[in-house]
């Protein structure tokens, strides 16, 4: 049946004594939606929906704005091109609160609702992870701009639509344990790890980079997001005889430990993975925040010239930023803005927004030329993750700065 | 460890002890209790980071406003959504004081925002030693707080004549009136009260833990769970219990790890009140046959 006749239908299959205004209301509306898309789209190409499911309230709101600051960017850069297909890019942003039922409810929609052509992701591990089943059974492509858990991505899915511009958990625990052992001298770290699935994944990790390293973990203690003193589970790294904590949590529950190190009066090194990085740590941790090294894809003092055109793009676009000291959570703005155009050229590569030949395409990219580093290619069909672990440097903050540790 | 766990314990737990004295006072005044009680908690802190932090005002000012607008909101809340319905014979006030809870709460989201704020303090900066364990001011002064407002109330309610009709009304309002006891206002009085002292707790936290607007959540449940266990008759049993919640918090977490926290804290509310059902300080009420 043709959309006239469905209209046809609306308005004769009532009984004539009973054809009301309703009736042929309901048949005209009908009809003004069917038709809309159809005019609008003589004057002007629709546009591609692409989505974002990220934290953009709560503990982590920080990390979901960078991230929304990174892709739009992008996208401006692209639309101001001339677009993909000859159409413009709109970016459809969901807030998953960190929640992962929330994040699932989110990723359905875009795709059932919005029809995304593809959908980026934020910085909780257990969101995303929550994500992957979505996406490899709906066949549309995920790309991960901040979550770091190894499983994301090295899901076990033939084919798999999940990809990521971002750190690996696997990958940063040796990194992470490098620098613990060779630039904080430390022989016995004891580990402080958020009591979810992104914890679980790096106690695994760094207990085998520590293996590799040739050093002992002392402990793993863990904690909730929502612990108010942490002192306990230090207490009992210390007693251990911890030289370092390695930590690994986002940016609220992480200041409790900060401020718990404090309280006691054990000044240890710490080396924290990035998601303090994702909130106002320096703020809720107060000075001690400065002492944390911790790892980073990307700082906007790396002086380069696509860097300094995103900065000026971001500038523009965004008055509060007066240099590269006021990007907030630098890693989500610069992993986001890669991501985004290795998507759209994904999508000019494969010639459609059907799901299948975007991910087909992702897998076989040209080498190209990003914020970060030359993708030469980002992805393949083996290899789902653009950074490799040559990719990360170490920073900390400094008078709310991230900025390079020397 | 076990010296850390003591101070660590006794300092949260007198948070919970002052929030239960939030319900024991009305409690005690008008058989109802403020279910809003961690949102009054977490409007104190949020006035206090907004008008310190943001605006800048002198941290004396800043407390006094936060305080009169916690009071403020209790006796609004009192007629709003206690008064009408104890009027009615109803106990709905029970479902409007939770309601009423969860609209401040969404307010402050909405106002105040989701993200988490640092709030600093001087004395939340520099710990001290004692007994081999650095301890803040600050957990000190919490400390403190909680047990002499326990140990002022119990000595007003039986030398003042606001606290003997306090507790005239309770025992027998209309007597109580015949004496020339107002007891409506002295119910509005004792919403008043109860909710500053609950604001205070969240002033006094606010240095320690992140400011959001859903901080009062747990807090507001746990200090419950404190009144019940210390029963909700006596206002130095329920400041006891709030420290005893508090230790074993402590406890089971530097024994046994964070994981089990929430576990030995309700488990131990159960098995007392299973041995204690009035409470481990309360007394089961003398009925005359």
């Amino acid at each position: 049946m043709t959309k006239w006749e469905l209209i046809i239908a609306m308005v004769f299959s009532t009984p004539f004594r009973r054809l009301t205004t309703a009736s042929i209301s309901r048949a005209l509306a009908f009809a003004a939606l069917t038709f809309a898309p159809h005019f609008t789209s003589a004057a002007e190409p629709a546009s591609i929906p692409v989505g974002l499911v990220a934290a953009l309230s709560g503990q982590s709101a920080a990390s979901g704005e960078a991230i929304t600051r990174g892709l739009a960017v992008a996208i401006d850069e692209i639309n101001q091109a001339g677009g993909v297909l000859g159409r413009p890019l709109t970016l459809v942003r969901r807030d998953d609160e960190s929640n992962p039922g929330k994040g699932i409810a989110a990723a359905r929609e875009l795709i059932s609702r919005e029809h995304v052509a593809a959908f980026f992701g934020g910085i909780d591990t257990p969101v995303s992870v929550a994500l992957v089943p979505i996406a490899n059974k709906e066949k549309t492509p995920f790309i991960g701009v901040w979550a770091a858990g190894t499983a994301i991505t090295r899901n076990g899915a033939n084919p798999n639509y999940v990809f990521r511009v971002s750190a690996v958990d696997v990958l940063v625990d040796q990194r992470l344990m490098r620098y613990t052992v060779t630039i904080a001298k430390a022989q016995r770290p004891g580990l402080m790890l958020i009591d979810n699935p992104w914890g679980e994944s790096n106690r695994a990790g760094l207990e085998a980079a520590a293996k590799a390293a040739g050093v002992s973990v002392t402990g793993a203690e863990s904690f909730e997001s929502g612990d108010t003193d942490m002192t306990p589970q230090l207490t009992r790294l210390k007693m251990a005889g911890a030289d370092a904590i390695i930590l690994v949590g986002n940016a609220a529950p992480a200041a409790e430990v900060i401020r718990s190190l404090d309280r006691m009066g054990w000044a240890v090194p710490v080396i924290s993975h990035w998601g303090i990085s994702g909130g106002r740590f320096p703020e809720l941790a107060g000075p001690s925040a400065e002492k944390v090294a911790f790892i980073q894809t990307y700082s906007f003092f790396k002086s380069s010239a696509r860097g300094e055109a995103v900065l000026a793009a971001l500038e523009k676009k965004y008055p509060a930023i007066k240099g590269a000291e006021d990007i907030i959570a630098p890693v989500g703005t610069a992993d986001a803005y890669d991501a985004m155009h290795l998507l759209a050229l994904a999508i000019a590569k494969a010639g459609s927004t059907e799901g299948p030949a975007i991910q087909a395409a992702l897998e076989a990219l040209p080498p190209y030329d990003g914020l970060i580093k030359r993708y030469a290619p980002a992805f393949t069909a083996a290899n789902h993750d653009a950074l490799g672990a040559d990719d990360y440097i170490m920073v900390h903050f400094a008078e709310n700065k991230i900025v390079p540790v020397q | 460890m076990f010296a850390a766990s003591v101070i660590s314990g006794l300092a949260i737990g007198a948070m919970y002890g002052l929030l239960a004295l939030g319900y024991h006072i009305t409690w005690v005044v008008s058989r109802s209790v403020n279910f809003a009680q961690g949102s009054v908690m977490m409007l104190g802190a949020v006035v206090v980071f907004s008008l310190r932090v943001t605006l800048g005002w002198p941290m004396p000012f800043a407390i006094a406003t936060a305080l009169i607008g916690c009071a403020g909101f209790g006796i609004v809340l009192e007629r709003i959504a206690v008064r009408p319905f104890r009027a009615r014979g109803s106990d709905s006030w029970l479902m409007a004081t939770v309601a009423a809870g969860m609209l401040v709460e969404n307010a402050a989201m909405f106002l105040f925002g989701k993200e988490p704020r640092g709030m600093p303090s001087a004395l939340a900066r520099h710990p001290v030693m004692l007994f081999g364990v650095g301890v803040l001011p600050l957990h000190i002064v919490i400390l403190l707080t909680g047990i002499g407002l326990a140990g002022v109330f119990l000595v007003a309610t039986r030398a003042t004549p606001l606290g003997k009709a306090l507790l005239a009304v309770v025992q027998n309002p209309r007597a109580a009136q015949l004496m020339g006891i107002d007891a409506t206002k002295v119910t509005v009085f004792a919403y008043a009260l109860s909710s500053a002292l609950v604001g205070l707790a969240g002033v006094l936290i606010a240095p320690l833990t992140n400011v959001t607007a859903d901080m009062g959540f747990v807090f507001g449940i746990k200090g419950f769970a404190a009144a019940i266990l210390g029963g909700l008759e006596t206002p130095w049993g329920v400041v006891l219990a709030g420290l005893l919640l508090g230790l074993a918090e402590a406890f089971a977490t530097a024994f046994v790890g964070s994981g089990a926290t929430v576990m030995a804290s309700f488990g131990l509310v159960i098995v007392a009140l299973y041995l204690r059902p009035h409470g481990l300080f309360g007394r089961a009420p003398a009925r005359k046959v």
